[in-house]
């Protein structure tokens, strides 16, 4: 889904970072449609953030090109200072400014418009986000959603052509969290803003954005859909980030991964007879009590309510396999037989 | 390749800040440099001849002091330290912060008050004689305050708030917890003060100790009144009485590596010792309360060293202050040094917290390497002494007007004289240099406080960098810009040395009115200018331990 060329927002051509003998970009590539929700996912510290401070222009690049709606921002022969970039920001500690009020803050943005229509402006927004109630309050007098809220409200006042959002809703509490991503991101589709979101949490990231791009240690691992990410990981790593794996170790031969429990049939780009690793998904493991084709001990469970979590000790395994599953065992249950569900699993070559 | 070579694209955030800064930094420079060049010009004879006569005295003296004062403000400021935070009585928390008092009062007022106060035929030492039963000075006498001791006491009771201030920070946060441990592990409440409280307070004892030192490597009125000779002492007379500048800076380059072996020894004394607070916020230490009657003696030993140190001086100073003003009411005089003072101490502040600004913002702006050791640059002027900069300020601009006046005569026949000297613009330079580090310190600290966020949220929201330090970091660091500026003004107005040298011919501020007075032996109108100056002094008094209240 290559973007096409007239409504391509943002282009980053081989950009790179460096801090000292750390790399925080190297040799990032990525183009942006207008309208889309991207969320940028990664480890700390694999310079998911960098990339959203050099797109705003408060970090400088080290080489490469970033281009804005077809303009060189940032390059080796011009660099637009973050106040000319018409780009939005919410922080993830918000930075409202403490000595300013709610509306003051959002008019902060449009100091540079004719007064009246900056008084509108922000009259529209903080109605499109309904926080009438809070216009005169001071940004300590506020909830962390109602001030992630402000934030937003400010960021979006100037119209910005794209929104970056640094780890939006992760000073809210678990049970409001969901709610505002809710909110928020129906509010960012319904408005046709491009936006630019980072996250360290996966299930976040497959789930707010229309394209996930996965980073690690500079680097853009994998981009595309949560689909394609979680479904179809180009690496081990990928694959891992999204899911809890069970990790055997097998041989590769013949279209199989040949391991202790049985031969799975995946295609992979190895010489016949090397190692590979196979990664079972811990809810495509059935159980049922008495032996299957494959069976085992149970060895401990955990009942987290809508599903079980358990360990099972196979024999030829190392580890205990871990298995999600919604059906109930009976009490005193020790050996079940277990199976694996067709497009439950992945493989790669063993490293 | 090229884009690697160009990746500090032109225009960039904060070049002229950075610009701006590096202007600084060589002005502060400047005067220090020049003193070196001066001092290596000289000829090899004056040394061996300064060898010969000034320096193993003014040396000697110098050393003596400093040792001494070291010794009395490390005791006297740890010990009321530990008072305040170890023991709970009535009174606790006006010492607290009544502690700090003398530090209103400057060196050279301290001394010019106790000589009076403890003169032969003075009322204290007739009240002791009376009480003794002796009749005429001649029987009996204290020993004389003008000496080697009496300086080193008198010093020590007005400086120990600089090891009073770090210790009692130290002991507050960080010591409450390992002392909870270390007596739980059996060690008794005395022996915690030995074993566990001074080995941690030793970086900020060494800290206060050495500010205090500074201090007194800067003075130049108490030991002159009292007559010793030290280092600063000499540099001033070998200027004002032989207008010897070879011969000057030549021991201001000896105070200066004084000054290089004082701060080796700070780094000495703290040690490899890193203290951190612990990953939980530290405790705020439970003093322990102690019975009436010790409270009372617990009291009144907290409170002989605010007698001394600011007590007597400012009862004397009011009392001989009113009895003038009853005598002959205020006089002009006295009404254009206040003018003098405060125009003097005001554009200097104006000027250093502007050059201070120029210096923090910087820093926020462009983090690294050059901006750091901009900071350190410019902000060296605070260790070197009051008489050092100025000797150095004279080099420089003395130059300046000659080249000026030379260049001003070729080309328009008019001779402009000393055009910076004349003026009061070296003393300006001198205070700025003297005190940037206040300013830029102060105005740093408060800049920190702000996260970079914000710097961030401002420019994205369509403000320049000159927009976001007006619309943003200025509100936001008000209180502590305001508070820098009031330090330098207060310093301004107690700086001596610097002001005795560099004065334009026929101005006088109050502190050099009353070094004027007090070196002349007469007892006019001083008191009332040494008033004005600790009232003034009492200001940031006041400011720290508001601060130190805000902690709690």
């Amino acid at each position: 889904m290559t973007p096409h060329a007239q409504n391509r927002t943002l282009e980053l051509h081989d950009v790179n970072r460096r801090f000292g003998a750390t790399v925080a970009l190297d040799n990032v590539s990525l183009t942006i449609a207008s309208g889309e929700i991207i969320c940028l996912v990664g480890q700390s510290g694999c310079g998911k953030s960098t990339l959203l401070r050099i797109i705003a222009g408060v970090d400088l690049i080290g080489s490469g090109r970033i281009l804005l709606n077809g303009q060189e921002v940032s390059g080796p022969l011009r660099f637009v200072e973050p106040e000319d970039r018409k780009i939005g920001f919410v922080f993830q500690d918000y930075a409202l400014f403490p000595h300013l009020t709610v509306e003051q803050n959002i008019l902060f943005g449009l100091k540079r418009r004719p007064k009246q229509e900056a008084k509108a402006r922000v009259a529209d927004i903080i109605a499109h986000i309904g926080i009438e109630h809070l216009t005169a309050r001071y940004p300590h007098m506020l909830s962390g959603g109602e001030q992630q809220r402000v934030a937003l409200a400010r960021a979006l006042a100037p119209q910005p052509d794209i929104l970056l959002m640094d780890e939006p809703f992760s000073n809210l509490d678990r049970g409001l969290r969901e709610k505002v991503r809710d909110e928020t991101l129906s509010l960012l589709r319904g408005l046709g803003t491009t936006v630019i979101m980072v996250t360290h949490d996966p299930e976040e990231a497959l789930s707010a954005g229309d394209r996930v791009v996965l980073m690690k240690a500079g680097r853009i691992v994998q981009a595309g859909s949560g689909y394609d990410l979680h479904d179809r990981p180009v690496s081990a790593y990928a694959a891992e980030f999204f899911c809890a794996f069970n990790r055997l170790s097998g041989i590769y031969r013949d279209g199989h991964v040949e391991t202790a429990i049985g031969r799975f049939a995946h295609e992979l780009d190895a010489v016949e007879g090397t190692p590979a690793t196979l990664y079972i998904r811990p809810q495509g493991i059935s159980v049922s009590t008495g032996s299957g084709p494959i069976s085992g001990q149970l060895k401990s469970r955990t009942f987290l309510g809508e599903v079980e979590q358990l360990a099972i000790d196979v024999d030829g395994l190392e580890t205990p396999l871990r298995v999600r599953t919604m059906h109930r065992l009976p009490p005193g249950t020790q050996t079940v037989g277990l199976g694996v569900l067709p497009g439950s699993w992945l493989a790669f070559p063993a490293i | 390749m090229i884009s690697a070579a160009r990746s500090w694209p032109r225009g960039r955030t904060g070049a002229r800040w950075l610009l701006g800064a590096g202007i600084v930094a060589c002005l502060v420079m400047l005067p220090i440099f020049a003193l070196l060049l001066q001092a290596l010009q000289g000829s090899a004879g004056l040394w061996s001849h300064l060898a010969a006569t000034v320096l193993p005295v003014a040396l000697a003296d110098t050393i003596i002091l400093l040792s001494g004062v070291g010794l009395i403000t490390a005791i006297l400021g740890t010990s009321t330290a530990w008072l305040v935070t170890a023991y709970a009585f009535p009174g606790r928390r006006v010492l607290e912060w009544a502690l700090l008092l003398p530090l209103a009062v400057p060196t050279y007022i301290i001394a010019y008050a106790y000589l009076d106060i403890l003169h032969p035929i003075g009322s204290v030492q007739g009240a002791v004689r009376w009480l003794l039963g002796y009749s005429s000075p001649r029987e009996f006498r204290l020993p004389d305050v003008r000496s080697m001791t009496g300086c080193i006491l008198l010093l020590g009771f007005v400086l120990y708030p600089y090891v009073y201030i770090p210790t009692r920070a130290m002991f507050l946060t960080q010591s409450a917890n390992l002392i909870d441990a270390s007596r739980t592990l059996g060690i008794s409440r005395r022996a915690v003060f030995w074993n566990v409280a001074l080995p941690l307070a030793r970086p900020a004892v060494a800290v206060g100790v050495s500010l205090a030192l500074m201090e007194t490597l800067n003075d130049i009125g108490a030991s002159e009144f009292l007559g010793v000779r030290t280092l600063t002492v000499s540099i001033y007379t070998t200027w004002i009485t032989r207008t010897d500048l070879p011969g000057a800076s030549q021991i201001a380059l000896s105070l200066l590596m004084v000054v290089v072996a004082l701060v080796a020894f700070e780094k000495w004394a703290r040690g490899k010792q890193r203290y951190s607070t612990g990953a939980q916020r530290s405790r705020a230490f439970e003093p322990r309360h102690v019975s009436p009657a010790k409270g009372l003696v617990l009291f009144a030993a907290g409170l002989l060293p605010i007698l001394i140190g600011f007590g007597a001086p400012a009862i004397y100073l009011v009392n001989e202050a009113w009895k003038r003003i009853e005598f002959a009411g205020l006089s002009s005089r006295f009404l254009s040094e206040a003018f003098n003072t405060i125009v003097l101490a005001s554009a200097a502040t104006i000027i250093t917290v502007l050059f201070g600004l120029l210096v923090a913002y910087a820093s926020r702006l462009r983090p690294g390497a050059a901006t750091t050791w901009l900071q350190r640059l410019s902000t060296l002027g605070y260790a070197a002494p009051g008489t050092v900069v100025a000797i150095g300020v004279l080099i420089v601009l003395a130059t300046f007007d000659g080249f000026i006046d030379r260049t001003v005569t070729a080309w328009f026949g008019v001779s402009t004289g000393l055009l910076f000297i004349g003026s009061g613009a070296a003393l300006l330079y001198a205070y700025s240099v003297r005190f940037l580090a206040i300013s830029a310190g102060g105005i740093d600290a408060g800049l920190a406080r702000i996260p970079v966020s914000f710097d961030h949220a401002s420019r994205v929201l369509g403000q320049s960098a000159a927009g976001t330090f007006r619309h943003v970091h200025l509100p936001l660091s008000k209180a502590a810009i305001t508070a820098a500026g009031l330090l330098v003004f207060v310093d301004c107005v107690k700086e001596l040395p610097a002001t005795l040298l560099l004065r334009p011919l026929n101005v006088e501020t109050f502190a050099t009115h009353l070094y004027g007075e007090a070196a002349r032996g007469t007892y006019e109108e001083a008191s009332i200018a040494a008033l004005a100056i600790v009232v003034i002094g009492i200001l940031p008094v006041i400011l720290l331990s508001r601060m130190g209240q805000a902690r709690h």
